[in-house]
């Protein structure tokens, strides 16, 4: 074979594709007009592709001007809101009536309901979360892997009104006939459909970590002749724990900023309990309530969202951390 | 006395056994718990809206008469926020997804941009809202408009769409890059020739799922104050009459599907609620329908990769 037997076309009509190779055929001569253009040539592409890579590197740093901008927002609204109510009271007072003639800013209030909605769902899904994920890594077939892990996905892809809407007339009638006295309005059936919401969630993060697992654990638990479940239980679940506890953390996340489903199903009157029966407005519900008002730019009820919207960030910033923390504190390294 | 030991260990093997089956029901139950809920779902919306989904549904606007009352300003709305979305997001995430996989140089700006990526698919989409509503709405000064309200899902998709074009890049092997620099391409030139072509599957199916969670968006549409009932359609992209092409519709006031539930969920009248499980039901649809799109071309691209 002999690469240069070839028809190669004339040399002046390839100059314009040839593109910087490192080896030319000729070498561009000094005083030649060809090298004068060619060198001119590649300068043009130099500055082009520099641009393209400036471009580039400005799409790249939209997302941290998003995060800077979600911060800037949250902060400076919520300072002017700080101007007005002292923080003392925002944390200590137990009542949240901020379009009232007689207004208190307890944040407290907003926040049992998120936390008493969330604990909820995270009742449910992370045991029905944590037993799928270990059904589907140690137990089922390839087959029955396949199909149903795509299902699960639709489960997630649901938009979450519609659950909502669930939640309030499918999952509140049913839970009216075994708890006749539950109202209307509650944080129970909102919290239950918002844990089967997010079981997707913690199930596909779950069960990748636990599919991380080596198999030499596994067969080496086999060897000592475990059964599946106590291999499961006993070797494969430790061994992925910071990989279960990462699942779960993004459930919290999930779980404490969901809005619609609570919106609709768990009412919207501030209200400081912590029993799930009772109905309350989250920290969301009251964003989404003030947003659906005719609220003034600038007066105190306008700015209590922001201060709301900061407390909601700081509290996922919390558990991502937390969450940080637990899986370097227990990642195992194979 | 050996044989006595063989038969304790048998039935304690048994035992044992025994709990991997009582497991594997378990989890099957568990499994079916999720998925019937997935179909009570559908079946509730579907039976409770089965009489609302007429024609006229789709050709009506809200009314207050439940009866008469259709979804024609919500899809309509819909359709021109996600256009503006997609404009947005898809060029945006593309281009921050290639940088980061072929420009990137490994310095501490690159981490920061990794980790904020990260962070923000963690952030509540109210957050969004309010971003939007101090940003977008009072700052900007574009009010609550079709713009804003598509500005604000391209920022909550866009880390979708940059992790796809990122997942979609890795698969690529670097032979086929080497292959092009040998060459003598340059940077741009293997990516626009040989990037860009081989990741369109991966790219396209992070899209369509980005999109999927834009359009069941409610909370940051609300936030941004979007009104609820809306009675008219913005104004025309298309006109008869020289320039041909308007963009007031960016500017316009709107509703889209998930507000119109929200907004027929919320009234106490089972009328608007049925309203309410006909347009659900046709949300659901539509998102299961993308989903599904993405999921087969997934498998597909899987399929027939050829390296």
């Amino acid at each position: 074979m002999q690469a240069n037997t070839l028809p190669l076309p004339p040399r002046r009509e390839r100059a314009g594709e040839r593109v910087g190779g490192p080896l030319p055929l000729t070498l561009p001569s000094p005083r030649g007009g060809e090298g004068n253009n060619r060198l001119a040539h590649r300068a043009s592409r130099r500055v082009k592709e520099r641009l393209i890579e400036a471009i580039l590197f400005l799409a790249a740093l939209v997302s941290v001007f998003t995060t800077l901008g979600i911060v800037y927002i949250l902060v400076s609204e919520s300072l002017v809101f700080f101007r007005h109510v002292p923080l003392w009271d925002f944390l200590t007072d137990t009542q949240w009536t901020p379009l009232f003639d007689d207004a208190h800013f307890g944040i407290v209030v907003l926040l049992s309901g998120t936390l008493v909605s969330s604990g909820v769902a995270l009742a449910v899904a992370i045991p029905l979360g944590t037993v799928i994920a270990i059904h589907l890594s140690e137990f089922a077939g390839p087959r029955l892997r396949e199909t149903v892990k795509p299902m699960l996905e639709l489960l997630s892809g649901v938009p979450t009104i519609v659950y909502g809407y669930f939640a309030l007339l499918f999952v509140t009638p049913l839970l009216q006939k075994l708890i006749p006295e539950l109202p209307g309005f509650n944080l129970l059936s909102a919290g239950i459909v918002m844990g089967i919401m997010i079981i997707p969630t913690v199930s596909s993060i779950a069960e990748d970590a636990m599919r991380a697992v080596p198999m030499s654990l596994r067969e080496g638990s086999y060897a000592m002749g475990a059964t599946r479940f106590q291999t499961a239980v006993k070797v494969v679940v430790p061994a992925a724990f910071s990989g279960l506890l990462a699942a779960y953390i993004l459930g919290i996340s999930r779980a404490v900023g969901e809005t619609m489903i609570l919106a609709v199903a768990a009412g919207m009157q501030p209200n400081l309990t912590w029993n799930p029966l009772e109905p309350a407005a989250t920290i969301t519900a009251y964003i989404v309530q003030v947003a659906l008002g005719d609220l003034p730019h600038g007066s105190v009820g306008y700015q209590t969202i922001f201060a709301a919207g900061l407390t909601l960030m700081l509290i996922t910033l919390l558990f991502n951390i937390l969450g940080y923390w637990l899986r370097k504190r227990y990642r195992e390294t194979y | 006395m050996m044989r006595q030991d063989a038969a304790e260990l048998r039935a304690l093997i048994a035992r044992h056994k025994r709990w991997d089956v009582v497991f594997g029901v378990v989890g099957l139950l568990c499994l079916a718990v999720g998925l019937l809920t997935f179909a009570a779902l559908f079946v509730d919306m579907l039976v409770d809206g089965y009489a609302r989904l007429r024609p006229e549904f789709f050709t009506e606007f809200p009314s207050r008469r439940a009866g008469q009352a259709g979804i024609l300003s919500a899809w309509i709305g819909t359709t021109m926020v996600m256009l503006v979305t997609a404009a947005v997001a898809v060029p945006l995430g593309v281009a921050a997804g290639i940088y980061l996989e072929e420009y990137a140089p490994k310095n501490w700006v690159t981490d920061v941009i990794e980790i904020n990526i990260g962070n923000l698919a963690g952030v509540p989409s109210i957050v969004y809202g309010l971003l939007a509503l101090g940003l977008f709405v009072y700052e900007f000064g574009l009010g609550q408009s079709v713009a804003t309200a598509g500005l604000t899902l391209a920022l909550l998709i866009l880390p979708v769409v940059i992790v796809a074009t990122r997942e979609a890049i890795r698969a690529i092997p670097g032979a086929i890059r080497e292959a092009a620099y040998a060459l003598g391409a340059t940077k741009w030139q293997v990516v626009q020739g040989h990037i860009l072509p081989y990741s369109t599957g991966g790219i396209l199916t992070g899209v369509i799922i980005g999109m999927a969670r834009a359009i069941g968006e409610t909370a940051p549409i609300i936030t941004i104050g979007a009104l609820t009932f809306i009675a008219f359609l913005p104004p025309s992209p298309v006109m008869a009459e020289p320039p041909f092409i308007s963009f007031e519709w960016l500017m316009s006031p709107f509703t889209v599907m998930p507000i119109q539930i929200f907004n027929w969920t919320s009234r106490p009248d089972p009328a608007f609620q049925a309203n309410a499980a006909a347009a659900g039901f046709i949300l659901v649809f539509m998102t299961l329908a993308m989903n599904g799109l993405a999921i087969w071309l997934r498998l597909r691209i899987r399929r027939n990769i050829k390296w």
